[in-house]
């Protein structure tokens, strides 16, 4: 028995044990990788349709992301729509960290919790069966108390009024920050207004709860302070001039064209 | 032999249960239990790495030196906690993304690791096997019994599916807003060990 105790032996069996060990680990990672990958993609498109109002009933939610939802490229720096990428095979989280295709945000500016941000943003146009512009869906990110917080907002062609939210990705405490799941948080949402008459970013996430009739204020979570600034730190930047402020400005005045 | 196989398998569900008797595992007991789903596929997937790493564990006890044993065992038992992650995120991606943090720390759970330490170690593969599906299930016992009356009486439903109409949706159930939380089921919890104590009064531990 003494032998098993042994330098050598010891660092055989570890060795070993840990070969063993990362080849499992890999087969399973590297194997399962096309499922998971398809899966997200179908989470995904099943987050947009939530928010997209659009009623899927019995229909495939492939069929209707397909017909009524369409990806467009958005340049952020211009406002206008983009076709330097295919919208459809655009990844903007792996733009945001390419060098060549991001740009690196100030101190100021990156309070959301990045600092690189891509160039060219992704926006969804939900369209009635009509083929008219209904509203569109903007991408919002930041980071909550735990980790980045990813969102989908539903805009009006008005460039202005919410039509709805869903975080779609968080790491927030549950039952706490993780409440933006709620569907009683998210219904405070449809209705606000996102900026000021200046055009100035106006969401504000208020501590206590929201004054009625405030068309920019939305309450905050309790016990989810950090969460809530998160969130605020999210509309802020995604809103402004770094954001899609430029976008949904022209969008609001009608200067983009809509298909 | 045959009885002998089948107290390791069934002991641990009752007269030897992981939560109740030894009071391991409880913090992912009241985290996944909110609702029945969650709580039957966490109990698939402790049951698969009890067992799993018992077994392994059991095949190599003679080679592995004390000196590292608990670094070794870790290493397996991690190794199929993210096996089980990678697969529950391929075929049942709503409820990975549930369970989320709390698949992970099955590496941490008390009760994988401590039948390595306490069984494994010392038995042959076979009975080490069956020991471990046998604590799974009984840690899975109490999970399925906590997530079934907290979604009951919580939701008004089973597996998703609603028996009582809530009230809130036109139906006449008042639900419990409590046992949705977490600290119901700590509550439920400490009722299920008083039952089964009542039941086998052996497990009363003697006063100080």
């Amino acid at each position: 028995m003494a032998s098993k105790e042994s330098l050598g032996k010891t660092i055989s069996v570890v060795v070993g044990v840990c070969l063993a060990c990362s080849i499992v680990v890999s087969v399973a990672a590297v194997g399962l990788r096309p499922t998971q990958q398809a899966n997200a993609l179908l989470d995904k498109q099943k987050n947009i349709l939530a928010v997209s109002g659009l009623e899927v009933g019995s229909q495939k939610m492939a069929d209707v992301f397909a017909k009524n939802i369409e990806a467009r490229v958005v340049d952020l720096a211009t406002g206008e729509y983009s076709n330097a990428v295919n919208a459809n095979e655009y990844d903007p989280l792996a733009a945001a960290k390419d060098p060549s295709t991001s740009t690196k945000l100030t101190s100021d500016q990156a309070k959301a919790g990045f600092s690189t941000r891509e160039n060219l943003g992704l926006v969804y146009l939900v369209k009635n069966d009509a083929g008219d512009l209904e509203r569109v869906i903007v991408p919002v990110r930041g980071a909550g108390l735990w980790n980045m917080m990813y969102a989908f907002v539903a805009v009006q062609p008005d460039g202005n009024t919410v039509d709805g939210i869903t975080y779609y990705q968080h790491g927030e405490t549950p039952g706490l920050g993780g409440e933006v799941d709620n569907p009683m948080w998210k219904a405070l949402w449809p209705g606000k207004k996102l900026f000021d008459e200046q055009g100035n970013p106006a969401i504000k996430i208020v501590k206590g709860g929201a004054a009625a009739g405030d068309v920019h204020g939305v309450d905050g979570l309790s016990g989810a302070t950090l969460t809530g600034v998160g969130i605020q730190h999210s509309f802020d930047f995604w809103l402004g001039t770094q954001g899609y402020g430029a976008y949904l400005k022209k969008l609001g005045k009608g200067e983009l064209n809509n298909g | 032999m045959a009885s002998d196989t089948k107290s390791v398998l069934t002991g641990p569900i009752i007269s030897n249960n992981p939560i109740a008797l030894q009071i391991l595992g409880v913090c992912s007991a009241l985290a996944v239990t909110s609702k029945l789903e969650t709580a039957f596929v966490m109990t698939l997937a402790v049951v698969f790495v009890c067992a799993f790493s018992n077994l392994f564990i059991s095949i190599i006890r003679n080679h592995i030196p004390g000196s590292v044993r608990i670094i070794v065992q870790m290493a397996i038992i991690a190794s199929l906690v993210i096996v089980v992650d990678q697969v529950l995120k391929a075929v049942a991606f709503e409820l990975s993304k549930q369970l989320s943090v709390y698949v992970g720390l099955i590496i941490t759970n008390c009760i994988v690791m401590g039948r390595a330490e306490a069984y494994a170690m010392k038995s042959p593969p076979g009975a080490s096997f069956m020991d471990g599906i046998g604590n799974g299930l009984g840690y899975g016992f109490i999970l399925v019994a906590v997530g079934g009356i907290r979604e009951f009486f919580g939701s008004g439903a089973l597996f998703g599916i609603e028996i009582m109409p809530l009230t809130s949706a036109g139906g006449w159930y008042q639900s419990n807003g409590l046992l949705l939380l977490p600290p119901s089921a700590f509550f439920i919890i400490g009722l299920l060990i008083w039952a089964i104590r009542t039941y086998k009064p052996e497990q009363v531990e003697a006063k100080d």
